[in-house]
């Protein structure tokens, strides 16, 4: 009974743990059942990810009505992978949201926080099991709606600010993207993903596909902040409470750019995407400018937040960079760039989101002498940002390896050498918050500063070692990846 | 003539796409805040239609099933699109929210002045 | 016990005690009891481990493997054990060195330093034991980043400057060439396991083999081949143990081993001298020895000129591996284990002269033998050693490259020997020679409380600069493990056993063949 509706629980588990937070009215108890809903998630996700090695994709008629007629919840590999993720990083992280929480946010908005971040993890579990276009469009409002808000908590008014920005950018993606939908539907007169991608075949060619693809590109590059589309992202991660800002860089893009992948590899098909269009080539063009804009921006900033916040508009490039390569190396590494930049930009939020709760802020003036005061919070972030740079052993040369062979394949070695120097770059961001943790002798507020609290530092340092994890013993990771890849590649659904 | 009558025919298209495009000049050419909100739900609304009409066959019924009625519209972009202005509204109440706590805090929902006063800030 | 723990132990003793030492921050004695007896343990360990090699054994053991074709995987081979039986032996030289030279300069924030050296040791041992490039240039990096701490020790300005320096070109070197590089030649092969004979022949034409070759060379910024030498001088605001290590017992070697197992292991050395593909990094090397001799002459800093002499060093282990011909590449994999132990010495003596006098300059130096005679006489056997002179293991390395050099008619490496050892006399005997016979010159000396009474260094920093020197002496004496070990290597690619005396018959002076 309860392994035939995992699909439908995966997300209405954490639906109703939302309403239960905003009865609940008290901090604390909202955060427990957080907590609760937060560790029961993935474990719904291992369940389906092992149903679907063991015997194929798992799909479940919504409400008992029959795809394509009803809402399919369909699981494939990459479905699971993608939901595992997700809800993986919830529950790591949750245990430290507790006191950062309490620090950054009113008493009495603390139990609306918990219900919009399960209302957000609702939403992006949502567009990652659905296999309904239009249900994915309501997911994705979701958890961007509960987004904002969520942005619009933190402590600085510019939060506030930052919130309208992204809401008006997420909104003109989000009606992009029902746009596409729109068009697809007249087209093929389904909007079940599956039934979409069959019907698909006959009318490759004609120009209203054309424009939907266009739209669809447009809308979701602008949800997951693919440069140039990026410039809501550093404001909203600079200002949003630090949990907030953790959970949204682990998570949040990692959901569009999933429904991306669905689309260009499930539904289109590489053929239509990649054969006929210029997909590629607008790809890989604005991935690298990507890589190289956002990564010297950051070196400039002042604020680690939004230091951190440009890092990441850096790495999606890498991410777009596997998919415009479109090929079996490339895709592997955009697939576990999702998972490794999400573990790697988790710890790296939370190491910082320590030193907000001991210093009140994060500004690189913050951070010195911390290496000395804070050790193991210092320790963690230079680790973390071992992985962001790509030193072999860490998470995030994975990802690059498997990119940087996939650039070789197309033949490109030039690509090889611009990855190399981005990571440079990054050395660059990294090494002066690292210099100035451990060269500077603290003052003020910094003399004060201990490690942050265990419950804190454990998920933090959980995912430290999960940088380091990954980057040595890849078979739940990049192999997982791979058979995403080669299915996606052979058009298998 | 015969281009001429494939931009008449369509002129359900032509509305949308004049709805949008206006929509989407307010939003980026306003600095008031609630203006812009403005902006985004005209470009939203737009999209209704371009669901909406499509769906409309010119003498077509609600679907009922009888043999009375052969000709009926489809009622699936109606469900949709109803789904579309929940969300479409709800957004609009969280943005017209978010400028309310922004005039609280900054005193002004002119973006121009409020980016002087954040630079104060 | 097993080889393969043993290859394990020698990884996890020093990272161990990087977890051990922080526990005992507030009692030093007990944290550097913990430091030595952690380099007596990979001591034991290793020799264990040479015992078992030289009597033919080749463990190997294989961790993970990251990518499917990308293990994580260590293998012992014989110049993997020179390496890791110099670098082992010299940690606990090292530490006595480091307890003294720290205690008695009273160096702040002793305890990180502590753990990051035991984490370069163990980055080293990694790096020895690699059976593959990519856990080779893992443990490369992983030294890069351990030591840069090092480096920075002092934390003063330039201390910070010359870290950035450090850090910089080796990072930069090795990501922007060496992993291009290697990347490269996983695609080309699908492999990048140390295999005799090397991987690249005939999978790839000349042009690409020798553009691979200048990837790697330039790359590996370690083994500082001009241009990518900066980053030596610019380090030498380290404190002397740190200067010890970089110079002799890890970093730089690390640099030329590596070049060492790329020509020998993942080019071949046939492949390479049938194509002609290399041909350019003999003149290179032979450069780079030239200069930084010249150089190394001008610099009044004791510490500059020996790092100027390090970076000549180096190339010769370069130079001897660009001659392409088995012999001379025994002289490489012996030239390495015999700097080591000569430069340490000189090193610690230039360390000793600092704590006990606090002179950091050549001119200085007029007669300071006499107040300090064994650090003075140490120095002296070092830098007799680096000239070549026979008595000191420097002798041993650069017979065998000139042996090769000659053999396969590469005058201009003849040359190049022939003019650098002239060079090198040209800086190491004035400073023996004044240091002993000249009178204490008073105008330098202007602080008389510091520079008159003093007398020798404290115990722990005599104590190891007096073993180091006799390891020089030692090691011409008895070269026979070494040279077994060298020879082995080369036996692997190419049938050289036949024109190789038996060299445990030989008086080490007389090594020869025809």
């Amino acid at each position: 009974m309860i392994s035939g509706n995992l699909p439908a629980l995966q997300v209405v588990l954490p639906l109703f743990g939302a309403i239960l937070c905003a009865l609940a009215r008290r901090g604390w108890l909202a955060w427990f059942i957080a907590l609760v809903v937060s560790w029961i998630v993935p474990v719904i996700a291992v369940g389906m990810i092992l149903q679907v090695l063991d015997s194929g994709p798992i799909s479940y008629a919504m409400g008992g009505w029959t795809p394509p007629i009803g809402i399919e919840y369909r699981v494939d590999l990459l479905n699971a992978f993608v939901l595992l993720l997700i809800s993986a990083v919830g529950a790591v992280m949750l245990p430290y949201a507790n006191l950062s929480v309490q620090s950054e946010i009113d008493e009495d908005k603390q139990a609306w926080f918990y219900a919009l971040y399960l209302l957000c993890l609702t939403g992006m579990l949502g567009i990652a099991i659905t296999g309904d276009a239009f249900n994915a469009f309501v997911f994705l409002e979701v958890s961007s709606l509960s987004t904002y808000a969520m942005i619009a908590l933190g402590k600085d008014r510019r939060a506030l600010l930052a919130a309208y920005q992204y809401l008006i950018m997420g909104t003109i993606g989000a009606t992009f993207y029902v746009i596409a939908i729109g068009i697809l539907y007249s087209m093929t007169g389904t909007l079940n993903m599956v039934d979409m991608s069959n019907r698909l075949g006959d009318v490759a060619t004609v120009r209203p596909l054309f424009a939907a693809l266009a739209f669809l590109t447009v809308g979701i590059s602008l949800k997951f902040a693919l440069f140039p589309l990026h410039s809501w992202l550093p404001n909203a991660y600079a200002y949003a409470p630090t949990f907030a800002t953790a959970f949204l860089a682990a998570t949040a893009t990692k959901a569009a750019v999933y429904l991306m992948l669905r689309f260009f590899f499930a539904v289109y098909g590489v053929a239509i995407v990649f054969g006929i269009h210029p997909v590629s080539e607008i790809l890989i063009v604005l991935s690298i400018l990507a890589m190289f804009a956002a990564s010297i921006v950051a070196v400039f900033q002042d604020n680690i937040k939004r230091m951190l916040a440009y890092s990441s508009v850096a790495q999606i490039g890498y991410i777009t960079l596997g998919f415009g390569l479109a090929n079996a190396q490339g895709l592997t590494g955009a697939i576990v760039h999702l998972a490794n930049h999400a573990v790697t930009k988790g710890a790296l939020f939370l190491a910082v989101g320590g030193i907000v709760y001991r210093m009140g802020a994060a500004r690189l003036e913050d951070f010195k002498g911390i290496g000395r005061q804070m050790p193991l919070t210092m320790a963690g972030f230079t680790i973390a940002g071992l992985s962001i740079i790509g030193v072999p052993g860490t998470a995030g040369f994975v990802s690059k390896w498997y990119l940087a062979i996939a650039a070789l394949e197309q033949g490109w070695g030039w690509l090889v050498i611009l990855l190399v120097l981005s990571s440079l770059i990054s050395v660059i961001y990294i090494g002066r918050v690292v210099e100035m943790a451990y060269f500077r002798e603290p003052e003020g507020k910094a003399l004060e500063a201990r490690d942050m609290p265990l419950s804190m530092m454990i998920p933090a340092w959980v995912m430290i070692l999960g940088t380091i994890y990954f980057g040595v013993e890849t078979s739940w990771t990049a192999g997982i990846a791979a058979q995403i890849a080669n299915d996606l590649l052979a058009g298998v659904q | 003539m015969a281009a001429f009558q494939e931009l008449v025919q369509h002129y359900n298209s032509w509305i949308a796409i004049f709805l949008m495009v206006s929509g989407l000049y307010i939003v980026v050419a306003r600095g008031n805040m609630v203006k812009k909100l403005v902006g985004l739900g005209l470009f939203q609304t737009s999209v209704y239609l371009i669901y909406l009409s499509p769906g409309k066959i010119i003498g077509g019924t609600p679907p009922i099933l009888s043999d009375q009625y052969t000709v009926y519209s489809n009622p699936l972009p109606h469900v949709l699109i109803l789904t579309a202005i929940v969300v479409g509204v709800a957004t609009l109440a969280l943005g017209l929210a978010l400028v309310v706590r922004i005039n609280e805090a900054f005193g002004s929902i002119e973006e121009d002045e409020i980016f002087e006063k954040d630079v104060e800030a | 016990m097993t080889s393969e723990t043993l290859i394990i132990l020698a990884l996890a003793i020093p990272a161990v005690a990087v977890g051990i030492i922080p526990i005992f921050n507030s009692q030093p004695n007990l944290r550097e009891t913990i430091t030595l007896s952690a380099a007596g343990l990979l001591f034991m360990a290793i020799f264990t481990l040479l015992i078992r090699v030289l009597e033919g054994e080749r463990p190997e053991v294989e961790l993970i493997q990251v990518v499917p074709e990308l293990p994580i995987s260590f293998a012992v081979e014989p110049l993997g054990m020179i390496f890791a039986a110099v670098a082992g032996t010299l940690w606990i030289v090292n530490s006595i060195y480091s307890i003294g030279y720290m205690r008695g300069n009273n160096e702040p924030r002793q305890t990180p330093f502590y753990m990051c050296f035991a984490l370069a040791i163990s980055a080293t041992m990694g790096i020895a034991f690699a059976d593959n490039l990519f856990t080779l240039f893992l443990f490369y990096e992983i030294l890069t980043l351990s030591t840069y701490p090092l480096v920075t020790h002092k934390g003063t300005d330039e201390a910070r400057a010359g870290g950035r320096l450090y850090l910089v070109l080796l990072l930069g070197t090795s990501t922007v060439l060496l992993l291009p590089a290697i990347i490269w030649t996983w695609f080309l092969t699908g492999t990048l396991e140390f295999t005799p004979g090397g991987i690249l022949g005939g999978k790839v034409d000349d042009l690409t083999l020798g553009l691979l070759l200048a990837l790697y060379v330039f790359g590996i910024g370690k083994a500082a081949v001009m241009p990518v030498h900066a980053w030596l001088p610019a380090a030498m605001v380290a404190p002397t143990p740190v200067s010890a290590l970089l110079h002799a017992v890890a970093v730089v070697k690390a640099g030329v081993f590596t070049m060492l197992k790329v020509v020998v292991y993942i080019f071949g050395i046939e492949n390479l001298a049938a194509t002609g593909a290399g041909d350019w990094l003999l003149y290179v090397a032979g450069f780079t020895v030239i200069m930084a001799s010249v150089i190394a002459l001008r610099q009044d800093n004791l510490k500059r000129r020996l790092a100027f002499s390090t970076i000549s060093q180096l190339s010769y282990v370069v130079l001897a591996t660009a001659i392409l011909t088995p012999i001379s590449a025994i002289g490489a994999a012996m030239h390495i284990a015999a700097h080591a132990i000569s430069k340490i010495t000189l090193f610690f003596a230039a360390g000793s002269v600092y704590t006990a006098a606090h002179v950091t300059e050549v001119s200085q130096m007029r007669g300071i033998g006499r107040k300090m005679p064994w650090t003075m006489t140490a120095f002296a056997i070092g830098g007799l050693s680096m000239i070549g002179l026979p008595l000191t293991a420097g002798f041993l390395g650069k017979w065998f490259i000139l042996q090769g050099a000659v053999d396969s008619g590469k005058w201009f490496a003849v040359a190049v020997i022939v003019l650098s050892t002239i060079l090198n006399a040209g800086y190491f005997l004035p400073v023996i020679v004044s240091s002993f016979l000249k009178p204490i010159d008073e105008k330098t000396s202007k602080d008389d409380t510091i520079f008159h009474n003093h007398g020798e260094a404290p115990l722990p920093i005599v104590i190891a600069l007096t073993l180091t020197a006799a390891g020089t002496i030692a090691l011409f004496i008895f070269p026979g493990a070494l040279f077994d070990l060298a020879s082995a290597m080369v036996d692997l690619g190419t049938e050289v056993t036949n024109i190789v005396p038996e060299p445990s018959t030989l008086p080490a002076g007389e090594i020869g063949y025809e």
